[in-house]
């Protein structure tokens, strides 16, 4: 469903990617997890194709439209309302936005606010629900939990629950391995453009997971 | 890619952005305030008696205009940047060269609409004749304005990511702009002083001459001008 092969790529001297391979199958979700400036975005820009690697090559089962993106920031447009933000993207994909979308994460009651007047974990719910629109078969997600609250936060949770359970591929980057672990069928560590450790979770919890990175990349 | 879908996601795109501009206003209304000031300095700061109207009035709109338009053009990808929608767009199954016709579209309405305003105004404080040339200087301020705007709108995508964006912008655009400026400013000229269609004719076709080449390979240079 989703595979990368050796991939390379730097910013001038500094290695972010540094013959990274593996693959994800349906049904799997990896969490990459490193400290900042690791290459965990890099690495899922160029999974994405929005950075054409130096090295190697990535692809997606179903290329650009198969892929739904959550990152750091919301792709979503301020003046705009949810429910205007939502099917401008969706049109984008030739599909209609699901009717369900906005009651699965809350933001129903939001719908023909515009995005500029919602808080920022509302906002970042709406931008869930962007990356959803299309009902992506490979979800890339770059550390989605960030100022999400409680509720939002386990709301996505169940989504890539029920993603995965659909026979879904999810890659996950985050520095927070005991929000990345829960979710994950596999686990890799990162540490300056390298893979340090590639494994299935296997049981493994967020505390034994938390040490084990704290080895890796100490 | 499929011309009615290139054109579909290219008028999605078009219509976001006016929409976009209709609920913040922002540009626009930038726009028009400096058309109204220009045109206003420029009225108390000439000496009538030493250069006719007519002559005079050509240069000051299309002054007018390129300043205004380089707002619009400023504006058209730094929306794209605020929360990172570029990356959206460029990641969504879309030729990315509707990306750019869909900003040219967009550029386009948002340029006619400060014309608009531009061109009763100048009729006003300088006491020139439009209504007479209405149809040939509508046609030619449209083909002038859609060569300076397509150059610009691939110019903005550029430049979009510098530090000094809004400064580069004029920077590389104005060299480009000379061409269809000038001969906007004569053709403008020569119809403001009521002379034969007959005389612009060739002025005409060099624009949409530059228009046509300008527009088909910023159509082609595009997609690789947004890879990061």
């Amino acid at each position: 469903m989703l595979r990368a092969e050796r991939l390379r790529h730097s910013f001038g001297p500094v290695k972010a990617l540094d013959e990274i391979s593996f693959t994800v199958q349906p049904g799997q979700t990896l969490a990459v997890f490193g400290p900042n400036g690791a290459g965990k975005t890099t690495l899922l820009k160029v999974l994405a194709g929005l950075i054409q690697p130096q090295g190697g090559r990535a692809e997606v089962a179903g290329g650009r439209r198969a892929i739904g993106w959550i990152g750091h920031q919301p792709q979503l447009y301020a003046p705009l309302t949810v429910r205007e933000n939502l099917r401008f993207w969706a049109s984008l994909y030739s599909v209609k936005p699901p009717a369900d979308l906005l009651r699965r994460l809350g933001l129903e009651e939001h719908a023909d606010r515009p995005v500029r007047a919602l808080s920022r974990g509302l906002v970042q719910r709406v931008a869930i629900a962007r990356a959803l629109v299309h009902d992506p078969t490979v979800l890339l997600l770059d550390e989605p939990f960030t100022g999400l609250d409680r509720v939002a936060a386990e709301a996505l949770s169940r989504l890539l629950a029920q993603h995965a359970a659909a026979g879904r591929a999810a890659v996950l980057v985050t520095h927070n391995v005991e929000e990345g672990t829960g979710l994950a069928t596999d686990v890799a560590f990162m540490r300056v453009g390298r893979f340090v450790h590639f494994a299935p979770r296997a049981g493994r919890g967020p505390a034994q997971v938390s040490e084990e990175y704290r080895n890796a990349i100490a | 890619m499929r011309l009615p879908e290139l054109l579909r996601h290219s008028w999605t795109v078009a219509a976001k952005d006016l929409l976009v501009e209709f609920r913040s206003r922002t540009a626009i209304l930038s726009a028009a305030v400096f058309v109204v000031l220009v045109l206003v300095v420029f009225n108390f700061g000439r000496d009538p008696t030493a250069v006719s109207n007519v002559d005079l009035a050509p240069s000051i709109l299309w002054v007018t205009f390129t300043f205004a338009a380089i707002l619009a053009l400023n504006r058209a990808f730094q929306l794209e940047l605020e929360n990172q929608a570029l990356d959206g767009l460029l990641l969504a199954p879309i030729d990315r060269s509707s990306i750019y016709l869909g900003k040219l579209i967009a550029n386009l309405v948002f340029v006619a609409g400060v014309e608009l305003i531009g061109v009763p105004l100048l009729a006003l404080f300088f006491n020139v004749r439009v209504l007479p040339y209405l149809g040939p200087l509508t046609g030619l301020i449209a083909l002038a304005t859609v060569g300076f705007v397509a150059v610009g709108t691939l110019f903005s995508a550029m430049t979009v990511r510098t530090r000094f964006a809004e400064l580069l912008l004029p920077v590389l655009l104005l060299p480009f702009m000379i061409p269809p400026l000038s001969w906007a400013v004569l053709a403008t000229g020569r119809l403001l002083a009521g002379r034969p269609l007959s005389e612009v004719v060739g002025w005409l076709n060099m624009l949409a001459v530059y228009d046509i080449v300008f527009v088909a390979l910023a159509v082609l240079l595009f997609p690789a001008t947004v890879n990061e």
